[in-house]
């Protein structure tokens, strides 16, 4: 059962691959989220699922882990064909999964997560755990104690326990779910090389990202999804003999065909991340001041604490951080959703502390939220009616009291129009719409009349590639007219390409402020683990 | 685990028009909403069956006590506070929130009209009374809400607890006003004093005798009828009606576009309390003229069901309490006629709620239209994915 990962490789020819998917399908109401995929990785690779948002990795993964079963199409694990039909297969088949988010539980310490699943018998085998424990820690180069709760350990340190974890019943085959998208730049170093160790003993890796950069640095192979299919691989002599500019284009030609020219420059297909170039911010009194401003967080958050900042007009401010260490409070606070216990918060240098959210949107306060199905729209509601929802009860979409859907419809076409959005009409339910598409709706809203000082939280998360080009060219061409603007990303390369001083949060402090440049995002990191600033 | 939203997402090219369902519209709609009603009439005729009655000759009592002859003057007065209940009923749920304080409500609202309705009517013109004997009712009615209003607007407590709890005071409370300061001593139970049947709402001309008070359909049922078109109106073209929808459907969403949610919250309670202290005046006003001690007729358990049969719409909820006025006034004859007890009818709205509950649940499976939940609280119920 617990044997080391190395020592389990049954005498497989070298050529018979670890894993084979051929001609999955997999069809949802209204999509076709898998298309005749076919993949195979081998023992010791790192096989890299590229794609965008939408490609139907996460899908593909869901089946190979027995979440999903397919339409169509055959598993061969070890040339042995397979039927996963439950995630208990799959485990006993050797495939674990570590995925985006922890899946551990915080309270308990690393060792009590990792025998979670142990069902034998009364006593706990704790000697044996630490054994194993210890044994695969070894394997990976990693350090933990074993007795910490987990809720203590760094979100890297938690993925390297999820590793453990997905290794510890011998498994053969590694998914890693866009392993990177929570992790400080340091982070992703270490789990490099882990991955390094992996190989060595034999382990097949899938690793799922959809960053271009991470795929070339981290893959032996790279495999394309686009819309279900598998639009191209690039095997390892490729990756070898290319030189690292002729693979980029190479995957971007893929990844877009025709359209590779229009998502040209987006962080996420540059092969490193770099700080962009310095912009001319004209020298005037800030827009909106932070001083000291405090505020509880709701439930487990952490709320903010003595959080200062100030924004000029024209400037983007980032705000970097891992999710969860007062972003939302922060947001929140600016757009007046929660009350301050402490601070003040200034627009024009007078207080607005007291004022509602709708006097705030007034004065040219505007949030875009991350939250999009949960705070920003109806999504029973039509897009016409979605897009006057902070207008409710005014002129003219309201008369006497009265609605008038006329007028409505009417400036939500207009709307529809100007933003781009791709709906079948505006009396359409918003909730049918794609990601990108609601998100646009909100841009329309908030953006669409005068904005002084713009929140974008997590403005591109889940977009696909075109519509994050779009969104970000919008906040710099909205920052160039004058706004006032604080882009709060867990998205590190987002951050980078887009803001002029980026603030870094942690555990609801603002642990330091950083000027964009060549250096900034190795200071960041270093200040989204809790050192200090540079 | 699934990732939903990676499917979703998908480019434009791949997306398929949302599916639509196998079924047309008016089919669903007949499905959805009598569906429930025929079943539990067909089950109820089963349980007749299995305790030795006649079903047939229980259902035709039900039919001759409640429309035929006079009968369906009776069940049209029923309908009035019914309506009323309905609407208030209606105009809350929408905004996801679940005022099941109805009881106490409109005991209190009967019991105070009731109190100082004689003495007002002894100072005062009979028109002056009935008018301000409404608004009396529609204020202790909604003034009943208020503490579980304050405290979800302020603090977020959950109003399913408070209003029940303040049900139960505001029931006890009608009683020890029965038994106390509103006692009419003349008479053996505990009762209020007795309204003159001239100071009671007047008669819809051309029913009953004329001249006659105390004959005919009262004007309780076009009051109602009124109340709830307006209220329809309310909720469907107002900018008030888009806001307790937004409510309704997520209170982040109503706080993050700006809406002053505890006053929303606030004014949702009173209005409805209000109309539920409004169905009381009707009732006390229209057929008793006074309370007597532990009366409690339990108007707004009877509504609920369908109160979500018809979605929350309250033009289709007219029909639908029209249905069980009928039943109701029928089934006082029928149940009595087959010696059973009148709590059988409860059976029966038992029965449509239990057939409801399957519907919803088939219905979700197999894609048979609009569900009767609001989104907020199909939310809340199942947060399963469809896929």
């Amino acid at each position: 059962m617990s044997q080391n990962p190395a020592s389990t490789s049954q005498p497989a020819a070298a050529d018979v691959p670890a894993v084979e998917l051929i001609g999955i399908t997999k069809r949802f109401p209204g999509v076709v989220a898998n298309d005749d995929v076919s993949l195979a990785v081998r023992h010791g690779e790192v096989h890299c699922l590229l794609g965008e948002n939408g490609a139907g990795k996460s899908t593909l993964m869901s089946i190979l882990s027995g979440m999903l079963s397919p339409d169509a199409g055959r598993i061969r694990i070890d040339g042995r064909e397979v039927r996963i039909d439950a995630p208990q297969r799959a485990l006993e088949l050797g495939i674990g999964m570590v995925y985006q988010h922890s899946m551990l539980i915080p309270a308990l310490t690393v060792l009590e997560n990792l025998m979670l699943g142990e069902s034998r018998g009364l006593r706990l085998p704790i000697e044996e755990a630490r054994r194993r424990f210890e044994e695969l820690s070894a394997t990976l180069g990693v350090q933990i104690e074993p007795r910490t709760v987990t809720a203590d350990l760094a979100l890297g340190q938690q993925q390297q326990v999820e590793i453990i974890k997905a290794l510890w019943r011998g498994s053969r085959v590694l998914i890693l779910d866009e392993p990177t998208s929570m992790l400080t730049p340091q982070g992703v170093a270490d789990l490099q090389k882990v991955l390094v160790r992996l190989k060595e003993s034999g382990v097949a890796c899938i690793f799922i990202t959809h960053k271009l950069h991470e795929a070339l640095a981290i893959g032996d192979r790279v495999s394309i999804l686009k819309q279900g299919r598998v639009a191209g691989t690039i095997d390892e002599q490729t990756m070898h003999t290319r030189s690292h500019h002729e693979l980029q284009s190479m995957i971007v030609r893929m990844m877009f065909g025709d359209e590779a020219r229009a998502v040209s420059g987006v962080a996420e297909l540059e092969d490193e991340t770099v700080g962009h170039r310095a912009r001319h911010v004209p020298d005037a009194p800030p827009l909106l001041e932070l001083d000291g401003v405090s505020a509880r967080g709701e439930g487990h958050g952490t709320g903010i604490h003595g959080i200062s900042l100030a924004i000029r007009p024209g400037e983007i401010v980032g705000i970097a951080g891992v999710d969860g260490n007062g972003q939302r409070e922060l947001a929140d606070a600016i757009a007046g959703q929660i009350g301050l216990t402490g601070g003040e918060i200034r627009f024009e240098g007078r207080a607005i502390n007291r004022l509602s959210v709708a006097a705030r949107q007034a004065l040219g306060i505007r949030y875009i939220t991350d939250d999009r199905l949960g705070e920003g729209i109806v999504p029973s509601l039509s897009v016409a009616l979605n897009l006057v929802l902070k207008q409710i009860g005014r002129e003219p979409f309201w008369r006497r009291g009265q609605i008038q859907m006329g007028a409505i419809n009417r400036g939500a076409r207009e709307l529809v129009g100007r933003f781009d959005v791709r709906t079948p009409g505006v009396g359409a339910r918003i909730g049918t719409l794609s990601g990108g598409n609601i998100q646009k709706v909100l841009l329309a809203r908030d953006l669409a009349s005068e904005p002084r000082v713009v929140i974008f939280h997590k403005p591109t998360q889940g977009l696909d590639i075109k519509t994050t080009r779009w969104v970000r060219q919008l906040i710099r061409t909205q920052a160039e007219a004058g706004v006032s603007t604080l882009v709060i990303s867990t998205d590190l390369d987002e951050i980078l390409e887009l803001c002029d001083r980026v603030g870094v949060l942690f555990r609801g402090r603002l642990a330091g402020i950083v000027e964009n440049g060549p250096d900034a995002a190795r200071r960041i990191g270093e200040l989204m683990i809790g050192g200090q600033a540079a | 685990m699934i990732d939903l939203a990676d499917a979703a997402t998908a480019s434009p090219a791949k997306r398929i028009a949302p599916h639509r369902s196998r079924i047309s519209r008016p089919l669903e709609v007949l499905i959805r909403s009598v569906g429930p009603v025929l079943l539990a009439l067909i089950a109820g005729g089963i349980l007749l069956l299995a305790l030795g009655r006649n079903p047939i000759s229980f259902y035709g009592d039900i039919y001759s006590g409640g429309i035929l002859q006079s009968a369906w003057q009776d069940s049209v007065m029923r309908t009035a506070p019914l309506l009323l209940i309905a609407s208030g009923l209606i105009l809350i749920f929408r905004a996801n929130i679940w005022n099941l304080g109805y009881d106490g409500q409109f005991l209190l609202a009967a019991t105070v009209i009731a109190g100082i309705g004689p003495g007002l009517d002894l100072r005062l013109p009979t028109w002056l009374t009935l008018i301000v004997l409404f608004v009396v009712a529609a204020v202790v009615g909604g003034l009943w809400t208020l503490i579980p209003a304050l405290l979800k607007a302020r603090y977020g407590v959950n109003e399913i607890i408070t209003t029940l709890m303040m049900s139960f005071i505001g029931i006890s409370l009608a009683n020890v006003l029965i038994k106390g300061p509103f006692q009419d001593f003349s008479r053996n139970t505990p009762q209020t004093p007795t309204l003159p049947l001239n100071a009671m709402l007047p008669s819809i001309p051309g029913t009953g005798t004329p001249n006659v008070p105390g004959t005919g359909v009262h004007i309780g049922i076009l009051i109602a009828l009124a109340v709830t078109l307006a209220v329809h109106y309310v909720l469907t073209r107002t900018s008030f009606g888009l806001k307790l929808q937004v409510l309704g459907a997520n209170q982040r969403t109503a706080a993050h576009v700006g809406l002053n949610v505890p006053r929303l919250i606030i004014t949702a309670f009173l209005l409805s309390g209000a109309l539920v202290g409004l169905a009381a005046a009707v009732e006390i006003l229209g057929i008793w003229g006074y309370v007597r001690a532990d009366w409690n007729p339990a108007f707004g358990d009877a509504v609920i069901p369908f109160v979500f049969l018809a979605r929350l719409n309250a033009l289709a909820v007219i029909p639908f309490v029209a249905f069980y006025a009928v039943l109701s006034i029928g089934g006082d004859y029928a149940t009595q006629n087959a010696g059973l007890p009148v709590d059988f009818l409860l059976v029966l709205v038992g029965l449509i709620l239990l057939f409801m509950t399957i519907t919803e649940y088939v219905g979700r499976r197999r894609d048979l239209g609009a569900s009767y939940l609001t989104d907020g609280l199909r939310e809340a119920v199942g947060r399963k994915q469809d896929v």
